[in-house]
């Protein structure tokens, strides 16, 4: 659906993207992610032929973007960030605007006007100013927008900033929903939103790709493991200096709760020293209150691919 | 065709849509109707020389708010898209750029002829309580509002060009009203200056809209003054077109 080759978008001096290659296919639900300033939504706007890229291709259902521009767009749908919108038209008014303009036909408005307003809970609204509307329902009018007129490709920059959790769980349910049928390209930085949401990631930084793969993947692929958390009655033992020999893990931070202590383990990826730890423990009586292990994250898949340079 | 009435409607609504458009609508009824009934008035009392067309269509109450009317009404059209960030939801629509701006175009000329039906029926109504033709001939009355569309069509197209330029709705009115004030008042400097070159002021005259409304509103029709209108209108439109894609790009 998408393909996306050696694309490069240079602004005076700043490269924005820099030789990007991904592709998604018919019915993915992507989600691209990255740190502020990665060069998601410089890589949306080409994809939507706002911008034309420096260099390199990409195509949008078979059409160039820049060459065959307006067929490309016929299949998008795209929310842009922050939402633009007419804020002097009504709420119908506007979407009918909007499907005549993405070339809904005049017997189908009706039908297609109102299967969004359902579909984005904006009834109690129609009539009203776009104007006088919330962060919320405007959000939902650029998403009712984008969906109005049917399209195989959707391209949502940001579609939950702005919105009330309630609000943020009633898109999300809806865009997981419309995967299959159509393909949704997702920007986002709100890592639980993509675990939910996306059956792939695309993790950009610096205008490259740091990463592409499903979730699943990224978390069972990262370096940088999980920790585990371990509270005991450790009397006047030197609990740390032991539990440091223990395989697998790379440091001990240590804390007071009143009679037990509190242990933070550091694990090297892939290594669960439970079993030694239990032993250990019944060795030296301790008294066990907690063993946790935490999973690592998205959150740590991403700050390790954007946060160093390398 | 669709997406360019589409664009054409939403584009003719957005007046209605601000008090703008009622504002200009109110005071250019006000000031077409006073110097209507004003210059009745006189011709009533003294015999004229002049007809009632070529009478209205001199005077600088029908200059005045004649070029003030251009910076209003197209200040907004672009520079609104630009500072809302619009334009992103309009070029990323199945939209050619050229009928973004041709419906733009089309757009604010028919605004600017609704804001002169008032006063064509004003004379119509004229001729018919007074059995007397507004101008020299029938003919004569239709060549004054034929120029009056093409003088429309250019410093239309001179506002749209200025608000694509910026983002802010002042500048583009303040550089349309200046280009607009040069175009009509330049035509004087030989006058101002005391020039008595014949020639010089004959090329000036040529690109007079004073000068060319007092021909049309005798009924001479002529041909110069309307290539002249045309092409600077596809000029105009062109550039445009140019400035418009260059600051979405840019953007």
């Amino acid at each position: 659906m998408i393909k996306v080759e050696n694309l490069t978008k240079r602004y005076a001096g700043v490269t924005a993207i820099n030789n990007l290659n991904f592709e998604v296919e018919k019915g993915e639900i992507v989600g691209f992610l990255g740190p502020n300033g990665a060069g998601k939504s410089t890589t949306m706007k080409i994809l939507t032929s706002y911008l034309p890229a420096s260099s390199g291709r990409a195509t949008i259902a078979g059409f160039d973007v820049f060459e065959q521009s307006v067929e490309a767009r016929k299949h998008l749908g795209y929310l842009p960030e922050n939402t633009p919108l007419y804020t002097d038209m009504r709420v119908n008014e506007y979407l009918r605007y909007r499907a005549s303009l993405k070339g809904v036909p005049g017997r189908k408005m009706r039908q297609s006007v109102g299967d969004v307003l359902e579909l984005c809970s904006l009834r109690d609204v129609e009539h009203k100013l776009i104007g006088s509307l919330s962060k919320g329902y405007r959000q939902r009018v650029g998403l009712a927008d984008a969906l109005v007129h049917d399209p195989d490709l959707l391209i949502l920059d940001e579609p939950t900033i702005g919105l009330d959790p309630n609000q943020i769980r009633h898109v999300r349910e809806l865009i997981k929903n419309l995967g299959g049928k159509r393909t949704v390209l997702i920007s986002t930085h709100i890592l639980p939103e993509v675990e939910i949401m996306c059956s792939r990631v695309i993790v950009i930084h610096k205008g490259k790709i740091r990463a592409s793969d499903t979730a699943e993947n990224l978390l069972k692929n990262q370096r940088t493991a999980g920790s585990m958390r371990f509270e005991a009655k450790v009397g006047s033992d030197d609990a740390a200096t032991d539990l440091q020999k223990l395989p697998g893990v790379k440091d001990v931070a240590t804390e007071k709760d009143g009679d037990y202590s509190v242990f933070q383990l550091r694990l090297e990826a892939n290594t669960d020293p439970s079993e030694e730890l239990m032993r250990l423990a019944m060795s030296k009586h301790w008294v066990v209150r907690e063993i946790t292990r935490r999973r690592p994250t998205l959150e740590d898949v991403f700050v390790e691919l954007t946060h160093s340079d390398s | 065709m669709k997406t360019f009435l589409t664009l054409f409607s939403r584009e003719l609504k957005s007046f209605f849509y601000s008090p703008i458009a009622y504002v200009v609508l109110f005071y250019f009824l006000l000031l077409a109707g006073m110097n209507f009934w004003y210059q009745i008035q006189i011709v009533n009392g003294y015999p004229a020389e002049l007809t009632i067309v070529e009478i209205v269509f001199a005077q600088a109450l029908f200059w005045f708010p004649f070029i003030l009317s251009f910076p209003l009404i197209t200040m907004r059209v672009y520079s609104e898209e630009f500072r809302m960030g619009t334009l992103e939801t309009l070029t990323t629509a199945p939209v050619k750029d050229w009928q973004i701006v041709m419906s733009k175009f089309a757009g604010v000329l028919f605004f600017y002829c609704i804001l002169w039906a008032p006063s064509f029926f004003s004379f119509a109504a004229f001729q018919y309580i007074t059995h007397h033709s507004a101008a020299n001939a029938a003919g004569a009355f239709y060549t004054t509002f034929l120029l009056l569309f093409l003088m429309g069509m250019f410093f239309c197209s001179v506002g749209l060009l200025a608000s694509a330029l910026t983002k802010d709705q002042i500048i583009a009115a303040t550089i349309s009203f200046s280009v607009i004030l040069v175009c009509v008042f330049l035509p004087f400097l030989p006058m101002v200056m005391n020039l008595t070159n014949p020639a010089i002021k004959e090329i000036f005259s040529y690109f007079s809209p004073v000068q060319h409304m007092e021909d049309f509103s005798k009924g001479i029709i002529d041909s110069r003054p309307i290539v002249w209108y045309v092409s600077m209108t596809a000029l105009m439109s062109y550039l445009t077109l140019q400035v418009f894609q260059f600051r979405k790009w840019k953007a």
